[in-house]
């Protein structure tokens, strides 16, 4: 499956009421980091249909990061049922990022 | 430039030698003696018929990488980024930014972070170790830098256009270098990060210091010492696993045309095992670079 892009306006939506966990990539342009990140979020979501996997441009969208207290990225979080399960911050292979939902 | 290499050790002599000789244009920045300085005696390397000083040692490598035609470049880099393309890498250091098609990271192993209670703890709250990643959430609040020499003022002038307040906290040390008026300079010993509630999850909130007052922060940027290696690789996005840079066979990171050899790579703390992983980081970003003209 793709990564579907999210915002202020879908969040609730495409996240807090998805019908499997959800991983969120928060993320930005400018960030190095995110940009070695992006990668390895797509491959989790072509081998990881159980997941769904958006990730959020917080350039566009400060609420969201200030909602969930993003202060550095990039941050992956896991969504199960609407709440917010657990956060990784940095770069992180592929591996740590599923621990998260294990 | 071709190749940038990090360190004057083993490993980053080693990785000059081999990619000068594979043919690529070779320079590296050292801010002068590290471990291998200190060791007293060294006997269990190859080819010492007497044991030799690690001071000699690491002297000898760079004489012998100088006469190579290795350009060496004394200074302190404090930061590692992709281009705007991200076609290459960027090299800072307090004076310029210096670009190059590969970077060898083997500037050693980084010492831990302070037992500051709550620095920990708060990571990903408050806490950051990447000023130019972090900026951003952090436009209007006050913040502080923990550390004393140019890397923390570096982290600090990274913040100063967004941030509303920049603060350093050398935490009992003397500034190594001057620090501008614009940043206000606290010397006192910090105990504890403090936090508070916010939408049900911690975050910053201040820093106890000795004296028993807490100053207001939101933000508290990391930079203690001189940025290790690992500090760079986390910077522009290299995988690390417990204060190592995580490599493959061919010493190279997850970030194209970056490598790492000698002790940030973990495993034998050893000049042998730095002298053979700098080979073959050479060689590789040498075979990089080549691939990319």
């Amino acid at each position: 499956m793709a990564v579907t892009v999210v915002n202020k306006e879908n969040f609730k939506n495409e996240v807090l009421k998805a019908d499997k966990p959800v991983l969120v990539d928060f993320w930005a342009t400018w960030c190095g980091p995110c940009r070695m990140m992006a990668p390895v979020v797509e491959t989790i979501a072509e081998e990881h249909p159980e997941l769904k996997v958006c990730k959020v441009d917080i350039d566009e969208n400060p609420e969201l990061a200030q909602l969930f207290n993003v202060m550095s990225i990039p941050t992956l979080a896991a969504f199960k049922d609407g709440q917010l399960t657990g956060t990784a911050i940095g770069y992180q292979p592929k591996e740590n990022v599923l621990k998260l939902f294990a | 430039m071709d190749i940038i290499i990090i360190g004057s050790g083993p490993a980053g002599v080693s990785a000059a030698l081999y990619a000068k000789r594979a043919g690529a244009d070779v320079t590296v920045i050292t801010r002068g003696s590290g471990a291998l300085a200190k060791a007293e005696k060294i006997e269990n390397y190859y080819g010492l018929a007497e044991p030799v000083t690690g001071a000699e040692l690491e002297a000898n490598g760079i004489a012998g990488a100088k006469r190579l035609g290795v350009s060496f470049i004394e200074d302190e880099v404090v930061g590692l980024a992709m281009n705007e393309d991200f076609t290459g890498l960027v090299v800072q250091t307090p004076g310029r930014a210096c670009e190059a098609k590969a970077v060898v990271l083997t500037a050693g192993s980084t010492r831990l972070a302070p037992k500051i209670p709550g620095l920990k703890e708060l990571e990903g709250k408050g806490v950051s170790y990447c000023a130019i990643c972090d900026a951003f959430f952090y436009r209007q609040k006050t913040v502080a830098v923990l550390g004393e020499g140019d890397y923390a003022l570096h982290e600090a002038e990274i913040l100063l256009p967004h941030a509303g307040k920049v603060m350093l906290f050398t935490n009992g040390k003397e500034p190594a270098v001057k620090i501008p008026d614009t940043i206000e300079v606290h010397k006192e010993k910090i105990i504890a990060v403090e936090a508070e509630n916010a939408n049900g999850m911690e975050r910053v909130s201040g820093l106890r210091t000795e004296d028993g007052a807490v100053t207001p922060v939101q933000g508290l940027f990391v930079a203690l010492g001189t940025a290790g290696s690992v500090d760079l690789a986390r910077k522009i996005g290299a995988a690390t696993d417990n204060n190592r840079i995580v490599v493959d066979g061919e010493m190279a990171t997850n970030v194209p045309g970056l490598y790492a050899a000698g002790d940030c790579t973990g495993g034998l703390l050893q000049v042998v095992k730095a002298a053979y992983e700098g080979a073959v980081a050479g060689l590789a970003a040498a075979k990089y670079v080549r691939s990319r003209k």
